[in-house]
């Protein structure tokens, strides 16, 4: 299972650099996306992976043997970083509006008045 | 004294929300806002004459023991980066009564500032690694919307790029601190200093630096991963660019201090070696890049690139010296590099325009504020005797005194570009004679010039008094080469 998920956490940070360094402002978008998934993907693989023994259980509850229980602090740290990446991600999707709009193209070789 | 601690998290935020009860009313809300930046900068004062008399304080969230919640600590190093986080805040408040135009104001610029001002205080007093990733990005949202408020097409083009990077290097601090947690089992920086020093597989623990290196590297804007500044900072109006010229990027610059004295000290000779390295190639770049630049504020967002290097080089020579030198240099930067964007923009007031071609004439019209320019711009070349100069002096102290001799050489010869630029500067603005009429200003350009000639005060009385500031700035390197006290305040009696 550690060997599947870190081949598709590969995977995913190979497509999020593609997409970054792609030219239209979308696809770097979607790069950004694959990029916080990516991370969290890893933060949940590297914190070990615990199968069918949860953190809380009843109280009566026989201990799992060896005495082993998922550790419930990397999906914490997770749930916060994709709450934290949606709201981002909701101002950047209205940042691509008004570039657009703005610009009139998605092409990031357009984007370049303010560097000359 | 917990609510002493805290308060630089508090008082933002409450000020914030205040302003967000009275929408509708964009004065109060100037008013409200500015009485909560003196507000955060007396409190901060006061956190560190505590800090100073009695030591680290730390203190533990919702009272769970460390390192199982989490831990606010204030050292010497956060209360000073605090107490120059809410003086940039107030001199930006004052500037901003007339800098910040009606439409922006009633979208909401207040509440944003001091957004701002509550991560970059957060980020400060934080002792948890995961914790610092959150305030990070309270901080990153609230400069992304003050960056793209206004919606000028250069606004928006510089905030793509800007949010695009950070974004990236957000992405990497995330996964560099779940490995970070997945190697040492902890994310509270005190027990990280404990564990990751007795740690049985010290190449892991340096791969794992050079993550949070590139990580912060972008946040700090070193070469070569400086790029979004220069293309970002000159395009909001003034106050905003202020504000994130003296602090943001100091930030990220307090971020790799406090993780490469604090966590990654196992293999000095490589990581630290390399950040020498590269601190040298950002003062280079940084310093050429702005001798190429023909506007204002242009010129400006190049050389805090180039001042980046000088802050990092202190801890790349990681001696108690230098690192004082390098806390002393981040005091005078941000106090100098705030004052010259706002002299900016009383420049750009009077004629509209930011183009150094186009500028002329000051030293004629208005000798005071060439004045006013002439002390940070000085004093950022390091012209004794400002606060710049002996920031470089002590820093090449530092370098010499281990025999750190081409850095010290390349630091020298930046001085003198970075005087080079400054002179230009003062030559097209100040000295040629003026190429155009001056616009007419309205009555609440006061409040621009009070700031500028408060922090302009500062530099020249660091420069004057230097003693006590350096004592200050030792004192937080020895408590950052010395991290006992720090763990032992943060841990308690448990070891």
């Amino acid at each position: 299972m550690t060997l599947v998920l870190a081949l598709t956490i590969g995977l995913l940070y190979g497509a999020a650099m593609y997409m970054i360094i792609r030219r239209s402002i979308v696809k770097l978008v979607f790069g950004l996306v694959l990029l916080s998934h990516a991370a969290n993907l890893l933060i949940f693989t590297v914190g070990g992976l615990t199968r069918d023994h949860p953190p809380l259980a009843p109280e009566q509850a026989a201990l799992p043997h060896p005495p082993a229980v998922a550790d419930p602090l990397p999906q914490a740290l997770i749930l916060t970083a994709i709450v934290i990446s949606f709201g981002v991600l909701a101002f950047v999707l209205a940042l691509v509006r008004r570039t657009v709009a703005s610009a009139g193209t998605d092409d990031l070789d357009d984007l370049r008045t303010t560097e000359q | 004294m917990t609510l002493l601690l805290i308060s630089p998290i508090l008082i933002p935020l409450i000020t914030a929300a205040l302003c967000l009860l009275v929408w509708r009313r964009p004065v109060w809300q100037r008013w409200l806002g500015t009485a909560g930046a003196f507000a955060l900068l007396s409190a901060s004062g006061l956190l560190l004459k505590l800090v100073w008399d009695r030591g680290i304080q730390a203190e533990q969230m919702g009272s769970w023991p460390a390192p199982f919640g989490i831990t606010l600590v204030a050292d010497l190093f956060s209360a000073v980066m605090i107490v120059l986080a809410g003086l940039t805040g107030a001199a930006v408040f004052v500037y901003s009564h007339g800098n910040i135009d009606r439409f922006r104001e009633s979208f909401g610029y207040y509440p944003l500032m001091h957004l701002l001002l509550m991560g970059v205080c957060g980020a400060f007093l934080t002792g948890d690694v995961f914790n610092l990733y959150v305030w990070f990005e309270v901080m990153l949202i609230s400069s992304f919307v003050l960056l793209a408020l206004g919606g000028e097409r250069g606004q928006i083009e510089g905030a793509f790029k800007y949010v695009t990077l950070n974004l990236v290097s957000s992405g990497f601090f995330l996964a560099a601190v779940g490995l970070l947690y997945s190697v040492a089992g902890t994310l509270n920086m005190a027990d990280l200093a404990v564990k990751l020093r007795e740690t049985s597989n010290p190449p892991l623990i340096t791969a794992l630096a050079m993550l949070f290196l590139v990580a912060f590297g972008i946040k700090a804007a070193v070469f070569p991963l400086f790029f979004w500044l220069p293309a970002s900072y000159h395009t909001p109006p003034v106050a905003v660019s202020a504000m994130f010229a003296g602090l943001l990027t100091k930030v990220g610059v307090y971020a790799l201090i406090r993780v490469f004295t604090l966590l990654f000290v196992q293999d000095p000779a490589y990581t630290h070696r390399l950040i020498l390295v590269i601190s040298g190639l950002t003062m280079l770049t940084g310093v050429l890049g702005a001798m190429s630049q023909n506007e204002f504020r242009r010129v400006l967002s190049f050389h805090i690139v180039s001042q980046i290097g000088y802050m990092i080089m202190g801890l790349g020579l990681f001696t108690r010296l230098a690192l004082a030198a390098s806390v002393f240099y981040i005091i005078h930067h941000i106090i100098v590099k705030t004052n010259l964007f706002l002299v900016a923009g009383i420049v750009h007031r009077h004629t509209g325009t930011m183009e150094l071609k186009r500028l002329g004439g000051f030293y004629e019209s208005r000798p005071l504020l060439a004045l006013l320019f002439l002390v940070p711009a000085l004093s950022l070349a390091g012209v004794p005797p400002l606060s710049g100069f002996f920031a470089k002096f002590f820093l090449v102290k530092g370098g010499l005194a281990i025999e750190q001799y081409w850095i010290v050489a390349v630091s020298l010869f930046v001085s003198i570009l970075t005087l080079f630029s400054m002179i230009k500067i003062w030559a097209e603005v100040f000295w040629k004679p003026a190429s155009e009429p001056e616009q007419a200003v309205s009555s609440r350009a006061r409040s621009l010039w009070a700031p500028v000639a408060a922090l302009a005060a500062i530099t020249v009385f660091i420069g004057v008094g230097v003693e006590p500031v350096f004592r200050l700035s030792d004192a937080a390197a020895v408590q950052m080469l010395n991290p006992e006290e720090y763990i032992r305040v943060v841990l308690g009696g448990n070891r």
